[in-house]
């Protein structure tokens, strides 16, 4: 519930509740509703929002909550007013299937058109809807780079410094008196950044996983874990495995 | 007469007397009764159980082939697959004695798709099967033709299956049976329980204003059993679980006899009994172990190995409980306290099964608590107390499984549905609202945002009638059948490395482990299972990966998994002894010596007195309830005391809880501020309580989140397995937690989450329970400011730093790993 209460309740914006990051010398705030705020380029990034899950699996006859694409823009937009940025990135499977965009109900539609008025919106394509979006303010693209950063969905085994990505939801655990906590995360070692998924049904994927490996340099990679209202940034090193 | 001539010969032959009860029961069901028999073990109880349908039987005598079909004659229910096959076994044999003409097999979720084929398309006379089965049979759409020839149903061990949710879905699996064969008779087996009457009811149709229920036979007497508390030279411990002090004398006790069974509680418990009983083995002993996470494979070993008397010794857990016959127990020794009355009698008689000849009994308390609650349990079994549970009110996610399933049959009229789901007993409180809001649930999720109509899995037709939307979500449905939701498992795999130290391949399959066990382990921790000590490696796919471990002391001690709370009935019976210093003298020295020490120091609560003893240790400040109520209400009550003396400004920093008490611990001086009557203790324990209090912190609770899912499973609203994408266990907890947060964020009024609060209310909340406890010691309540600990103290006070972390503290220690590294990090990724 955290993150969803948190949204509602949108606290101001205090520094010492995120973490600040540096991705191949672009400063970074990781903002514990889960989105990523770059102050020198005022871009906001989110990643995997996964809108219209329940109804995607309502169609398939597990008719799961359909509060869930509520729940994630009311919490997207908390982190928009919070930071007011020029443009919003948003890094893919940002619909939980291909019909998604097109079947969604126009209350929802309505929000994002309020969310995106007077400023710049990109939805990069994801694996779960690689068509882009219908009827939605903004372009589609498969990747964009933008000032020493690269932003897509799938993080590239080989890519250049700079890749920001979503895809792979990652989360950490972290040992304590016996006791373990998981939380979703933001992942970098400085050189590429991977976001948490946004979505409030998304699940994680542990950073020791491995379809992780190969991804960071273990030596100065960072959990950024998502709290209750606060980022706890931990060591690789220090994370349970 | 009321057997026929084969039968009478039969017994004849064997030199035998068809014992009373027997025939009793024959009499009554040929007098068109439904019964319930309640007998000891080794009393005749099976074929007692079937004497009226192979006499009905032979009475038919055999179909001749090409007469038109013949649906099923008798149902045999049973808790176990392994009981269902063992029982054909034990039957055909008379059956095969006497030529009689009767066609019996079994069906469980091993037979194979043909057999089951064959099954359907010409039944046999008596079909063996499980509540499982039984429920995919009636969602068939050729239910109506195999069971409307039904006469009887035979339902065994029906004492264990009725309390649970297995229980709810049999209970509305029998009366749709009853509508589809109005004739026929239900016959339940079962051990002594607390209220017969109970099950009677559970037997027959219910209707509003009727009192019907089944005819009852009790058979009572079989041998006393001897039981006695194990007498040891040893120091008993003041906390803990292990008995690890009596090994010697266990071990004794098993080269003194021939074949022993060793219950123990819980699976860690069992595998540490079993290593600590190797290494002393000195004479070598065929001793063995069986628990419920063993590998299939092993465990039937196992078994095969005791029915042929091979070994000395068997280490168990609950999954012995039940009925297939054992060579020849001729000793049960019960490691830890048996935390129930009934339990106790019903393991004890695993040992013997010949009624006539006592059954011999040790316990084994494994602490010195535990030594007054198997004297409790002693002094019960000699005057047959029983503290049986309740059968309860039917749960709301069993009812919506069921629907969907009669919806899969065939196309149902609610209001006739509703009428045959309030005649099973479980489900006679249901009203018709709560109906109507469970379809709609299977229908559309039954949200008050009505976004799912056009996806609905059952519609209403212009007749009115509910029917499902197309054959997948019976193919669904069929997949997601059943009540027991397994926690997330992994397959333990021994691995070796190889020469470059690299992992090998798979090895030997050891069993599994609940996934949330693994979570906590790193690589290199050590932990004792299948009675090995394992070196954890890491996890590859669904496997937990382990190597040998060559220490001896396994890093990690323990994994949970069936933990039984304390019964009612043995906590009243501890209490009284406590109070009565007359009856201490029954007990070992030590535990007297420590009773007589608590009298002097402290004082020894009167039966119906809540004691509450403060003081101080170290820097902080304890206190230390008394309620014997059981570890989960403890627990509970620990949550919500500690929010209270929060908002008191006392600072409570944690908790603790055994089965018979209670410590929280803070900064403040808790017995300085009791005594001031700053809180008044009495409305601390104020029932208010379990309002306010409770609901805030059912909102963070992640029992409550556990509680949640497997609702959710049962329910249909998260599948178990989906056609053709197999999910593994870890992404229906992580959904299923996210999911909760969703609905109890956005309706909090969900059918769901009503149904998930019952069952938290009487299951690992305990909330009834504690709330009785709360109206019991209502003025009854004495705070005993001490300076020091009390003896009575010690055990709880031991089992501190053992204590697990919930809800608001995760983010605490999460700030404090965070905190420990922040320089670090700081080094690392700012600018």
């Amino acid at each position: 519930m955290h993150r969803i209460a948190h949204a509602i309740s949108a606290l101001p914006d205090n520094p010492a509740l995120s973490a600040r990051i540096v991705v191949n010398g672009v400063i970074g705030v990781c903002d514990p509703l889960g989105g990523l705020y770059l102050p020198d380029l005022d871009i906001l990034v989110v990643s995997d929002l996964h809108l219209e899950k329940g109804s995607a699996f309502a169609r398939r006859g597990m008719m799961l909550p359909p509060y869930d694409t509520l729940a994630t823009l009311r919490i997207l937009d908390a982190v928009i007013s919070r930071h007011n940025p020029k443009t919003v990135i948003s890094l893919g499977d940002n619909f939980h299937d291909r019909v998604g965009s097109a079947l969604m109900p126009e209350l929802f539609r309505g929000m994002i058109e309020t969310m995106a008025r007077g400023r710049e919106w990109i939805w990069i394509n994801g694996n779960h809807d690689p068509d882009g979006t219908t009827a939605l303010p903004g372009a589609s693209m498969d990747e964009l780079t933008h000032s020493g950063l690269i932003f897509r969905h799938e993080p590239a085994l080989n890519a250049t410094a700079g890749e920001i990505a979503g895809h792979l939801h990652p989360s950490a655990t972290v040992r304590r008196r016996e006791k373990y906590m998981r939380r979703a995360c933001f992942a970098s070692d400085g050189r590429r950044l991977i976001m948490p998924a946004f979505g409030v049904t998304t699940g994680g994927l542990d950073l020791r996983h491995q379809a992780m490996r190969g991804l960071f340099d273990h030596q100065n990679l960072v959990a950024h874990m998502l709290g209750r209202d606060r980022i706890y940034s931990v060591r690789f090193a220090n994370l349970l495995g | 007469m009321l057997l026929p001539p084969p039968f009478l010969r039969w017994f004849a032959e064997k030199g035998w007397q068809p014992r009373v009860h027997q025939l009793e029961l024959l009499s009554h069901v040929q007098g068109g009764e439904s019964m319930l028999l309640i007998a000891p073990t080794g009393a005749g109880k099976t074929l007692a159980g079937f004497l009226p349908s192979l006499v009905s039987l032979t009475e038919r005598g055999k179909i001749p082939p090409g007469s038109v079909f013949t649906g099923i004659h008798t149902l045999y229910i049973s808790p176990l697959k392994a009981l269902a096959v063992d029982i054909e076994r034990n039957l055909m044999k008379p059956v095969g004695d006497m030529g009689l003409p009767v066609r019996i097999e079994n069906r469980t979720g091993d037979t194979p798709a043909a057999k089951r084929q064959r099954q359907k398309l010409n039944p046999p006379d008596i079909l063996l099967t499980t509540p499982e089965q039984v429920a995919l049979l009636l969602a068939n759409g050729e239910a109506e033709r195999f069971f409307k020839d039904l006469k009887y149903v035979v339902l065994d061990e029906l004492h264990s299956l009725v309390t649970s949710k297995r229980g709810h879905l049999l209970s509305l699996g029998l009366a749709r049976l009853r509508q589809l064969a109005p004739a026929m008779q239900a016959i339940g087996l079962s051990a002594t329980v607390a209220d017969p009457m109970d099950l009677q009811r559970w037997l027959a149709p219910q209707r509003p204003g009727e009192n019907h229920h089944a005819g009852l036979i009790t058979v009572t007497g079989g041998a006393r059993p001897e039981i006695s508390i194990m007498r040891t030279d040893e120091r008993v411990p003041w906390a803990g679980h292990s008995a690890a002090y009596a090994i010697g004398d266990i071990y004794k006790a098993i080269g003194e006899t021939k074949t022993t069974l060793l219950f123990v509680n819980t699976r860690s418990q069992a595998e540490r009994v079993f290593q600590e009983l190797w290494t002393i083995n000195d004479d070598n002993l065929p001793i063995a172990l069986h628990h419920g996470s063993l590998d299939v494979g092993q465990r039937r070993k196992v078994e095969a190995a005791m029915s042929e008397n091979k070994l000395r010794a068997v280490v168990a857990t609950s999954t012995l409980d039940l009925g297939i016959d054992w060579g020849d127990v001729d000793m049960v020794i019960h490691v830890g306290a048996p935390k129930g009355a009934s339990r106790l009698a019903q393991r004890i008689g695993r040992a013997n099964h010949r009624m006539d000849e006592p059954s011999r009994a040790i316990l084994v308390p494994a602490n010195r608590f535990e030594v007054m609650e198997c004297q409790a349990a002693l002094d019960a079994n000699y005057i047959g107390a029983q503290d049986t549970p309740p059968v309860g009110k039917g749960s709301l996610d069993v009812l919506a499984q069921h629907v969907l399933g009669m919806a899969c049959a065939a196309p149902f009229d609610p209001l006739m549905l509703y009428a045959e789901i309030t005649s099973a007993a479980p489900y006679a409180y249901l009203t018709w609202e709560t109906f109507e809001r469970i379809v709609d649930f299977v229908a559309t999720g039954g949200y008050a945002l009505r976004a799912y109509e056009r996806y609905a899995k059952i519609r209403k037709t212009p007749e009115g009638l509910w029917r499902v939307s197309n054959p997948m979500i019976a193919q669904q449905y069929r997949l997601n059948v059943g009540t027991i939701i397994e926690s997330p498992m992994l397959n333990v795999r021994m691995v070796k490395h190889n020469a470059r130290g690299a992992l090998g391949r798979g090895g030997m399959a050891l069993g599994k482990v609940e996934e949330y066990f693994i979570e906590m382990l790193s690589p290199g921790d050590t932990f004792l299972f299948s009675g090995k000590v394992l070196r954890f490696e890491g996890i590859r796919e669904s496997e937990c990966l382990v190597s040998q471990g060559f220490k001896l002391d396994p890093k990690v001690p323990s994994y949970n998994g069936g933990k039984f709370p304390l019964s009612t009935y043995l906590a009243q019976q501890v209490r009284k002894m406590l109070a009565d210093p007359s009856r201490h003298t029954t007990l070992p020295d030590q535990v007297r010596d420590w009773l007589s020490l608590q009298k002097d120091l402290s004082m020894l609560p009167k039966e119906d007195e809540l004691l509450i003893e403060t003081f101080p240790r170290g820097s902080r400040h304890y206190m230390v309830i008394y309620a014997f109520e059981g570890r989960l209400a403890h627990q509970t009550l620990g949550m919500l005391l500690t929010r209270r003396l929060d908002r008191a400004g006392l600072k409570p920093l944690g908790f603790v809880a055994t089965d018979y008490s209670l410590a929280v611990w803070g900064l403040e001086d808790l017995g300085a501020a009791f005594t001031s009557g700053r809180p008044q203790l009495a409305d601390l324990f104020d029932e208010d309580m379990l309002g306010d209090d409770l609901e805030a912190w059912l909102n963070e609770s992640f029992l409550l989140k556990r509680t949640f899912r497997n609702c959710a499973v049962i329910a249909g609203l998260i599948d178990q397995r989906h056609p053709g994408k197999e999910k593994s266990g870890r992404q229906v907890t992580v959904s299923a937690d996210l999911i909760y947060d969703v609905l109890r964020s956005h309706e909090p009024d969900h059918i769901l989450l009503e149904a998930t609060r019952n069952d938290a209310s009487t299951g690992l909340l305990e909330i009834e329970r504690l709330g009785d406890m709360l109206s019991r010691i209502k003025g009854h309540i004495t705070h005993r400011p001490l300076d020091r600990i009390s003896p009575l103290a010690v055990p709880v006070m031991l089992e501190i730093g053992k204590e697990s972390v919930n809800g608001d503290a995760q983010d605490f220690l999460l700030a404090e790993a965070a905190d420990d590294l922040f320089a670090d990090v700081l080094a690392t990724a700012s600018p």
